[in-house]
């Protein structure tokens, strides 16, 4: 494996900590006991920009610390989170946003993100709670189908929203005009 | 918005904060493990009884994790109440027997068998919360990374863990700071608005936070990268303690019930353990 950088080190860190931060904070929607869940649109900014492994791991250090801290560890959605991080990253891999965003690759973001989230939730957690936990075929499908798309709406408004501001900030290559 | 209460590092003296983090962390995967492998009641009780036990020798007290007991009651009443409410036969297909209690309504019944199924799923989820919260409120931060770099994890995944450690607190007060001051602006995350301009309210703190933390990554990465971290295969850790005799007991043990929850749980072939039968 490729030894990961002093960049992506610390990344890593700062993303999941960002990803804790943002678990915690509940922004209450119109059904109850559901939250917007705004750290899965950093994960896939910071996938994005970081790469899959990235991604994997402030999925699944950002999951693990939730879950540690509220109510013990849930690893079929913790595994589910890290591998969301992963697709997301490896799908984006030949997506720079440092040169401009248009709409072609707003749209690559967001397909990326729509498959990545409905694995994760769909197959992923489903088949890993029902392997470990043993729950119900039809209560394991329709949550993570809930959370799936709660994710994958959620990704889509604010990751994108936030890819746009911050491919904004980037001084594009070749910026510079010659005075004449 | 006020502060958020999380579980933390509790420092106190006992036989759990004297172990070191390297056992700590074997015992909360080898745990884990066990958890999630058997669904046996036997060997969910006895698990549930050890980690009570392990819970009063720790000395922390009830008073200190109450917000996150009363968060994983919440967890799990749930999940019980989803499990009903999709499926109530589930536990009857389980134990391939029915015995009808009484009938709420339609297709809710109450069986025995779908009780036992709720029991034993709760138990499942409920013997990993106290050697869970221990974990974390009796192993110092800093020593975690060297407990991770010692069971073979990379260091620079380890390093990394305890910089999320390092940095959510830091991360917690620039979030405060700048949806107060969004706030204060007129950027409303509460119930009143609309779920849209909720989301894009959002954005308006999430951009400055995501700017200020990548300023962050550069500068941090920075700083190390000055001092040589990654140059060598491996490094040494100040926190890192050496292993003593309790270490290799507790090791010893909790491998110990590992072998014997995967023993008793597939001796018979199932999973389950069927009194019903």
């Amino acid at each position: 494996m490729k030894k990961l950088s002093v960049k992506s080190v610390v990344a890593i860190g700062i993303g999941a900590a960002l990803f804790f931060v943002l678990g915690k904070i509940s922004i209450p929607t119109p059904v109850p006991n559901t939250y917007i869940s705004l750290q899965y649109a950093i994960q896939a900014v910071f996938a994005t920009l970081f790469g899959p492994i990235a991604g994997l791991l402030i999925g699944f250090i950002g999951h693990t610390l939730i879950d540690a801290t509220s109510y013990g560890p849930w690893w079929s959605w913790i595994i589910a989170s890290a591998f969301a991080g992963l697709v997301i990253g490896i799908a984006t891999l030949k997506l720079d946003i440092n040169d401009g965003l248009d709409v072609k690759k707003i749209i690559h973001f967001n397909v990326s993100q729509i498959v990545a989230h409905l694995l994760a939730w769909g197959l992923v957690a489903s088949c890993l709670d029902i392997l470990i936990y043993s729950e119900p075929i039809e209560k394991v499908f329709a949550q993570g189908l809930v959370a799936g798309i709660a994710n994958m709406l959620t990704t889509g408004i604010v990751g994108t929203l936030l890819l746009i501001a911050y491919a904004k900030t980037v001084v594009k290559k070749g910026s510079l005009n010659k005075e004449d | 918005m006020a502060r958020i209460a999380i579980l933390s590092y509790i420092k106190r003296k006992s036989l759990v904060h004297e172990l070191t983090g390297t056992t700590k962390l074997i015992f909360f995967i080898a745990w884990s493990v066990a958890s999630m492998v058997t669904y046996d009641t036997r060997v969910l009780i006895c698990m549930l009884l050890i980690s009570v036990v392990v819970f009063k020798v720790s000395k922390i007290k009830i008073r200190d994790i109450s917000i996150v007991l009363g968060l994983a009651a919440v967890f799990l009443l749930m999940n019980n109440l989803f499990v009903y409410l999709f499926s109530p036969e589930y536990g009857v297909g389980l134990y391939e027997s029915r015995t009808v209690l009484f009938t709420i309504a339609g297709p809710y019944t109450v069986t025995l068998q779908q009780l036992f199924y709720h029991l034993n799923m709760t138990m499942k989820v409920i013997c990993v919360v106290p050697v869970a919260l221990l974990f974390i409120a009796c192993t110092d931060p800093s020593e975690f990374a060297a407990s991770l770099a010692s069971i073979g994890v990379s260091y620079r995944v380890g390093y990394s863990v305890s910089l999320a450690l390092r940095y959510i607190p830091d991360v917690q007060r620039e979030y405060h700071n700048i949806s107060q001051a969004q706030q204060a602006r007129g950027i409303d995350l509460s119930g009143k608005d609309k779920l849209l301009t909720r989301m894009k309210n959002s954005v308006a703190i999430l951009l400055p936070l995501i700017l200020s933390s990548l300023n962050r990554i550069e500068t941090v990465s920075n700083a190390m990268e000055l001092r040589g971290f990654g140059k060598k295969k491996k490094r040494t850790w100040y926190a890192k303690r050496p292993m003593k005799r309790n270490d290799w007991l507790t090791i010893g043990f909790v491998l110990l019930i590992l072998a014997v929850d995967l023993v008793v749980t597939f001796w018979d072939g199932s999973r389950y353990y069927n009194p019903f039968l």
